[in-house]
């Protein structure tokens, strides 16, 4: 239970659902904030009494466990690694993967619950033959299945979403203030929860040593600097600051970063299509393709937010390789490719490599 | 959620419940109008009421009624003390200006309550303190001699020394007679605070000439809300609140109600002798089960007769303290803290305790409603509970 509306009426529901619910709320900070500034964060004190009170409200006991070692090391400290290496992370994802259905759901089961049931808006549902599936949330707006897309069949086994068939979030917190849970208007939470004011490249800066270096264009020629590569992020146009127009006066986007040489690889946004892609630390959301090495028709998601593309995936020398039917833009290495079929969610990659759609190379 | 009528409370050291010859005077006392400043009859009777429990609390510590001064609890009257007597030992209630603090030293442990650590903390940043860290021993007791060099060097610069008379994580008396002697013998006050033993064990604050002296009323039986700073004839605090003098070093209306259920639980007799029979046999049973290691002092006589601490091997406290609390025994893992999270007690760091190891503590706080049935019941399911702590203990 975060304080928020979702994680609330969750366990508002798994209690009608009769079953015996405990409220658990996760301290990740050791340096929390005393109080929620508008939608940034969601991990100060006031959130740990607004999910206190939640709890009280639905009469289930309520405890604050202390996991701000693991989501330290395994989110913030990943976090920081992955931007050093010039690499795109998901930090939702990867909380998802180490903490709450991991650290947590570990601790939870060896306690003696049964499963792990989160204000995710994701749906679980059962297969044909039985298995468990995870599949989009019915409220597409609001879909949370691409940060749960890391999950495995194991993880499913002992997940509960109970707001994944809602139709949608107006529900939901209609449903709270129905129930006269405080936090039915509490606006919702955006952003790197342990970055509360929302500046990533300065979080970065304090972290990582932060050195001017070159701006090049694609033929390698040094047209402007920057204030440290690893604060960049590939498909990114603002706060390049070259300072004159490229020679066809379109902007400019980060191609590639180079944490090595310190240096970003800029160009026009046709430069970043992608032809395919490929990764590592694969995972499936439930059942595999019966033969992964032979390619299937799927849809990929690379952001959480991004419109999936139709693709064929095959597995490879222990790489996804995705071979996208269209070119798609703002790839980044470190991102999550999520594979879809239909609803459903079938795995998942890390982001290695990328291979361009474009074979012209102009600055 | 309401707590089973059946559950166990084990947890009298974060606070105790009220009996019910406190109830029934506080009850009482609520139903009366009246000031205790105002003039008319009205006043006049909650007077009464006040220095009646000003007067029964002066007896349960040893010194006169006008050395009390009430407060709003435990905390504020540490805080009073710390901060009262650093400013009145610097700045002779003058406006602080720069240079002005001659005595910026306050000698103290890192085994000291919050209330304690952080008044010291909020002195060092805002009015130029300085602290001296005196030692406290593996069974958590103050270190005389490290206490001894501080206080040889330079003693004019020392502006108090605060302590414990009891800890309240781990339970070790502290030799608050020998401090108070090696202090005064330097010309440096002694502030003790005794929330934690008052009531536990006899405070005799003139016997021990402490200057000032702590207590809460909710650690005895009384009302939350009100404490009470000893305030000793020869000492002098610069006031923490302003605003009509009511009390020596405090203003603000006083609680007449509070402290006549305060005086009635001062009053009360505390069997001590079967509190520590109880206690003995919980340390023996849960010495027995493996990874157990008792913290504080293991004399006997040697730590609060309530207070059993003991740290569990490849266990976290909080996954323990979960477990007994849906089996319905209420327990702690040390000092309750903002927003419910189990930090690993500073306590136990300050004696030296390996972090890995003060992971596993579980502070046990028996008082006048424990019986030896209960203490039984926790030891038969204890065992069980602790394997399954262990269990969801390892991913760390």
């Amino acid at each position: 239970m975060s304080g928020g509306v979702d994680s609330a009426v969750a366990a508002a529901r798994a209690v009608d659902a009769g079953h015996d619910v405990v409220g658990v709320h996760l301290a990740l900070s050791r340096q929390r904030g005393t109080l929620r500034t508008g939608s940034r964060g969601c991990c100060t004190i006031e959130d740990a009494m607004d999910a206190r009170r939640a709890a009280n409200l639905l009469g289930i006991p309520f405890y604050v466990w202390d996991f701000s070692e693991r989501f330290a090391e395994d989110v913030v400290e990943d976090f920081v690694a992955e931007y050093s290496a010039g690499r795109t992370p998901n930090p939702c994802l990867r909380c998802n993967e180490k903490i709450k259905f991991a650290a947590l759901m570990e601790k939870a089961l060896a306690l003696g619950f049964d499963a792990v049931a989160t204000g995710h808006y994701a749906d679980i549902r059962i297969g044909s033959d039985g298995s468990r599936e995870l599949h989009r949330a019915a409220t597409w707006a609001k879909d949370q299945s691409y940060v749960l897309g890391v999950l495995t069949a194991d993880q499913l086994a002992h997940a509960m979403f109970p707001l994944g068939a809602t139709p949608s979030k107006d529900e939901v917190r209609a449903e709270a203030a129905a129930r006269g849970l405080t936090v039915a208007q509490k606006p919702d939470s955006h952003d790197i929860c342990f970055i509360p004011d929302g500046d990533t490249r300065g979080w970065l800066a304090e972290r990582v040593g932060m050195e001017e270096g070159a701006i090049l264009d694609r033929t390698g020629e040094r047209i402007g600097t920057h204030p440290g590569a690893v604060a960049f992020t590939v498909g990114q146009r603002k706060g390049l600051d070259i300072g004159f127009p490229a020679a066809d006066g379109k902007p400019r986007f980060v191609l590639e970063v180079r944490p090595k040489t310190n240096e970003v690889v800029v160009g026009p946004r046709e430069a970043l299509a992608i032809a395919e892609l490929a990764g590592s630390r694969i995972s499936w959301a439930g059942n595999p393709p019966a033969d992964p090495a032979t390619p299937f028709d799927c849809e990929v998601q690379v952001r959480a937010h991004g419109d999936p593309v139709p693709a064929t995936a095959r597995v490879e020398g222990g790489e996804l390789v995705v071979t996208l039917a269209e070119p798609l833009l703002g790839v980044a290495p470190g991102q999550s490719a999520v594979l879809y079929v239909g609803t459903r969610v079938l795995g998942q990659c890390t982001i290695d490599r990328t291979v361009s759609a474009v074979t012209t190379l102009a600055g | 959620m309401p707590a089973s009528p059946d559950a166990v409370y084990l947890d009298h050291a974060a606070t105790t419940p009220m009996p019910s010859a406190v109830r029934e005077a506080y009850l009482e006392a609520l139903g009366l109008i009246g000031n205790p400043s105002s003039i008319h009859t009205h006043g006049q009777a909650a007077r009464d009421l006040l220095e009646t429990g000003r007067e029964q609390v002066a007896a349960s510590l040893g010194v006169d009624p006008v050395e009390v001064v009430f407060t709003g609890g435990g905390t504020e009257a540490v805080n009073l003390a710390i901060k009262g007597t650093f400013w009145s030992r610097n700045l002779g209630g003058r406006v602080a200006t720069v240079g002005s603090v001659s005595r910026p030293r306050i000698l103290t442990t890192r085994a000291e309550h919050h209330a304690t650590l952080d008044a010291v903390d909020w002195l060092v940043r805002h009015e130029g303190a300085e602290v001296d860290w005196i030692d406290v021993d593996a069974v958590g007791r103050l270190s005389l001699a490290s206490l001894e060099q501080a206080l040889a060097r330079d003693p004019e610069s020392i502006a108090l020394v605060t302590a414990l008379w009891a800890n309240n994580e781990v339970g070790t008396l502290q030799p608050v007679a020998e401090i108070v002697r090696l202090a005064h013998a330097a010309g440096v006050p002694v502030h003790l605070d005794a929330i934690a033993a008052y009531g536990a064990v006899p405070i005799d604050v003139h016997t021990v000439g402490a200057d000032l002296v702590s207590v809460s009323a909710h650690k005895i039986g009384g009302p939350v809300g009100i404490g009470a700073l000893v305030v000793a004839r020869t000492a002098t605090v610069e006031p923490l609140i302003h605003g009509g003098n009511q009390q020596r070093a405090r203003s603000g209306t006083q609680d007449a109600a509070g402290a006549a259920a305060f005086g009635v639980a001062a009053g009360l007799p505390h069997d001590t002798t079967a509190l520590a029979a109880l206690r003995d046999r919980l340390i023996a049973g849960l010495l027995e089960l493996p990874g157990v290691v008792l913290r504080g002092d293991p004399d006997p006589a040697g730590r609060l007769p309530g207070n059993v601490h003991v740290t569990f091997a490849g266990c976290d406290g909080d996954a323990l303290l979960y477990l007994l609390d849906r089996a319905g025994f209420s327990v702690s893992t040390g000092s309750a803290c903002q927003a419910g999270v189990a930090e690993v007690s500073h306590v136990l760091l300050a004696m030296g305790v390996p972090t890995e190891e003060a992971r596993g503590a579980l502070r046990f706080t028996l008082g006048p409603d424990t019986t030896p049935g209960a203490i039984d019941a926790l030891l038969a399911v204890l065992p069980g509970l602790l394997e399954r702590a262990r269990s969801a203990s390892v991913s760390r």
